[in-house]
């Protein structure tokens, strides 16, 4: 494995290739728990580690695993891991695990984890499939970012929970409330098509990125 | 009685699975462009939730007592399984059924919307009616939200939307809107 082509597996998952704002898989995390900076950080840290380490099982057993029963398999090591990661939270952090609630339990069924293991880590030796786990994790925290610093201003005028606006600022309530989520996540898709669009057309020459063109 | 019908409207309308709850919106936004396809999906999830909410039921009654720790495992493997099955029955007792649901059947493992059921029916302690009303609820809720983002986007369709909002940030844009209008339910029941 050289430089160049591990830090590619490493780098394509947080931007060009985002799981989230660019393949649109495991949308509904990211729009139910973005409504503070807090459950976007224990979200995606929860997300990462499954994403981690059931990647890397699935990468270890890729020659013994039979193909029928492959999907199976991957979705067992995902509950194992979400089950580890449900009762850290519990243990460790309760007050951000009640306000996750069903969604700790739900990254079960997150498509983003699913994705990695069939499209990546059953084809590729485990370190490849270690950095790609981490790069897609971290697209995915990004991407929960994006949403969670947008609502958490808005909605309730605070950032990590300290007040940025002083006692004269309404917040726009509406933002942390469900269509917030659904309008966040529209316009920064909007923007982001925008961007590519633009830059399309300033480089008639060369051709866009495929992955975000895919977005628009 | 009246708990019941609070818990059918609740999972219907005033926590909408998928407006209000984010729940299931993969295939909300992967099989919502004709209302046909829509309707087809919300009856399969209706039928797959209501299976699935009996089995939780009796899952949480006679085995997760004893090993509390193997609930999202056991979860997980009940609706894979229960979903072959329902396949299987379905294809054997009625194929013209079958044909109807199509590639949408297997495609329900992966809703988040039938796990968050068995999540919450636990985590509220439902019994096996309340269980029945709540899946059907949800579930009739989901069909709601699929059929009428289905029929917007057959409408948007014929209309002149700027290049760079189509696909899923139109879909996102006008879910805002929907949801938006579901939040009106919120004080039907002042309950909650």
């Amino acid at each position: 494995m050289t430089a160049v082509s591990a830090r590619e597996d490493l780098l394509k998952g947080i931007w060009r290739d985002n799981p989230t704002l660019v393949q649109t898989l495991g949308m509904c995390p990211t729009l139910a728990v973005t409504n503070s900076v807090a459950n976007c950080l224990a979200m995606g840290g929860a997300t990462l580690f499954v994403l981690v380490g059931s990647c890397v099982i699935a990468s270890l057993v890729r020659k013994r695993l039979p193909g029928e029963v492959r999907i199976t398999a991957f979705v067992l090591i995902i509950a194992t891991f979400v089950t580890i990661a449900d009762m850290a939270l519990e243990a460790l952090v309760p007050t951000v695990h009640k306000a996750l609630g069903a969604f700790v339990a739900l990254i079960v069924v997150n498509c983003i984890i699913l994705a990695r293991q069939e499209a990546f880590a059953s084809k590729n030796p485990v370190g490849r499939a270690f950095l790609d786990a981490v790069g897609m994790g971290l697209g995915f925290v990004v991407a929960l970012l994006m949403m969670g610093v947008v609502r958490e201003v808005l909605g309730y005028g605070t950032l990590l929970g300290v007040p940025l606006f002083g006692p004269r600022f309404e917040p726009w309530v509406i933002f942390a409330l469900p269509p917030g989520g659904f309008l966040t996540l529209g316009l920064w898709l909007l923007g982001l098509a925008w961007w590519a669009d633009r830059r399309t057309r300033r480089t008639k020459a060369t051709v866009a990125p495929a992955g975000v063109r895919r977005a628009a | 009685m009246g708990d019941l019908v609070w818990i059918f409207f609740s999972a219907m309308v005033v926590n909408n699975f998928t407006l209000m709850l984010f729940l299931g919106l993969c295939a909300f936004i992967g099989v919502s462009q004709r209302v046909e396809t829509a309707l087809r999906l919300g009856l399969a999830d209706i039928f797959v939730l209501t299976m699935t909410s009996v089995c939780v039921w009796a899952l949480n009654k006679f085995v997760l007592t004893h090993a509390p720790y193997l609930r999202i495992i056991a979860f997980i493997v009940v609706i894979a399984s229960l979903v072959q099955i329902v396949e299987m029955v379905i294809k054997k007792t009625s194929p013209a059924l079958f044909r109807a649901l199509g590639i949408y059947l297997p495609l329900i493992t992966t809703n988040c919307a039938v796990l968050a059921l068995a999540v919450f029916q636990t985590s509220r302690g439902y019994g096996l009616v309340e269980g029945l009303v709540f899946a059907l609820g949800g579930g009739l809720g989901l069909m709601l939200a699929l059929v009428l983002m289905a029929s917007i986007r057959e409408a948007t369709d014929l209309s002149d939307v700027p290049s760079i909002a189509r696909g899923t940030a139109l879909v996102m844009l006008i879910s805002s809107g929907l949801s938006l209008a579901f939040m009106g339910f919120a004080g039907l029941m002042s309950g909650e």
